[in-house]
């Protein structure tokens, strides 16, 4: 849910693995990221709408990510996949490091790029400087 | 009772509006600026400009102290997010939100929220009381979830009609609270209050017998008294 960059690279990368693949969207532009041998579903709909996620299948599905720019939409769709539909895998992205780690508690698996990308761009400056490229 | 409002669109505006004329304390979070101002100058310093699903404006509004927190926003992702980390972070004993997606009660519901409200909801129960295939209208849930409060139309055929309330066997935990009459008199009733057709009952039921409630007042005589046979659990 979410065809955004992170979204749109995510889908292409899960169908590339031959994995069956629906891409949903609010805006039918964002589409235009996935690369155009993307071999998905694309569906234009609202995820926190429930009649358009058991339109799409959801509750047949095995794993369920929401990747919106808005973390309570993504917490919401997430919660829906999960406690009305049953899916197994439900990933939520929330920006936010303190309502992630709250939904964490609640059971939602969750990430925070805010939280993911401090730590990574931490790391990189308490490394030697690599002589080009690839570091260790 | 310190009650904090999140939205401070028109719902939020007039609610914080009735709140402080009652004498609560209230508290309006808004993310606009100028509607923080406006309600700043019309109800006076109740307002924070801020976004009520973010930790810091939770804290620095007092959510920890707070005894209702009601979400009124224009989006039911966030009024779902703002009741969620009230109740689980801040420990509020009640949350009330705001459903503009009348759809969206259940996962509301299965969340925790304690109670919520859908103008959607609220006038399509005022347009299926104009009809007569809707025989047990929804009035309102009761705080504490369980019990509600629902209106049934005492048809002509049914057996209850010409019995008195203290013969009729109600299912468990439900209560009839008042009878108004074709004529519109209320009336509260009694052991010895008979029922008739076109009587409007009042009653108070726990949800999962509303069927079996619904089946005692409007199940025809030819069932025999106590509505179809084999239904739900009675006293």
């Amino acid at each position: 849910m979410g065809c955004g960059r992170v979204g749109a690279e995510l889908a292409a990368m899960l169908d590339q693995e031959d994995h069956e693949v629906t891409i949903l969207d609010r805006s039918p532009d964002a589409f235009r990221r996935l690369p155009p041998e993307f071999g998905g579903h694309r569906v234009v709909g609202n995820g926190i709408d429930q009649e358009v996620l058991a339109r799409i299948g959801v509750a047949e599905m095995d794993a369920f990510v929401s990747v919106t720019q808005g973390d309570n939409r993504n917490v919401m769709a997430a919660q829906m996949a999960k406690h009305l539909f049953g899916v197994q895998r439900v990933v939520c992205r929330i920006y936010d490091p303190i309502r992630e780690e709250l939904y964490h508690e609640l059971g939602l698996e969750t990430i925070s790029p805010t939280k993911v990308g401090a730590r990574l761009l931490k790391e990189a400056l308490e490394r030697e400087p690599a002589a080009s490229g690839s570091g260790d | 009772m310190y009650i904090i409002v999140v939205g401070g669109g028109k719902v939020g505006y007039y609610l914080a509006k009735e709140l402080v004329e009652e004498g609560h304390e209230v508290l309006v979070i808004e993310k606009d600026a100028a509607k923080t101002e406006r309600i700043a100058e019309e109800l006076g310093d109740i307002s924070l400009r801020g976004d009520g699903c973010e930790a810091s404006t939770m804290e620095m509004a007092g959510f920890g102290r707070a005894d209702m927190v009601i979400a009124v926003t224009g989006d039911d992702e966030d009024n779902l997010v703002t009741c969620q980390v009230a109740k689980a972070k801040f420990k509020v004993p009640r949350t009330i939100a705001r459903i503009n997606n009348p759809k969206n009660e259940e996962i509301f519901k299965k969340l925790g929220i304690d109670t919520t409200v859908s103008a959607t909801t609220a006038i399509l129960s005022q347009i299926e009381q104009e009809l007569p295939t809707h025989p047990l209208i929804p009035l309102l849930t009761l705080k504490g979830g369980g019990l509600e409060i629902v209106e049934v139309k005492v048809p002509e055929n049914s057996a209850v009609v010409g019995k008195r309330i203290g013969d009729v066997l109600l299912p468990q935990q439900s209560l009839i609270a008042l009878v108004v009459d074709e004529d519109g008199v209320p009336k509260v009733p009694r052991a010895d209050t008979v029922l008739r057709a076109g009587d409007e009952v009042v009653a108070v039921t726990r949800t999962e017998n509303e069927d079996a409630l619904r089946a005692v007042l409007t199940a025809s005589a030819s069932y025999g008294p106590y509505g179809p046979p084999a239904d739900t659990s009675r006293q």
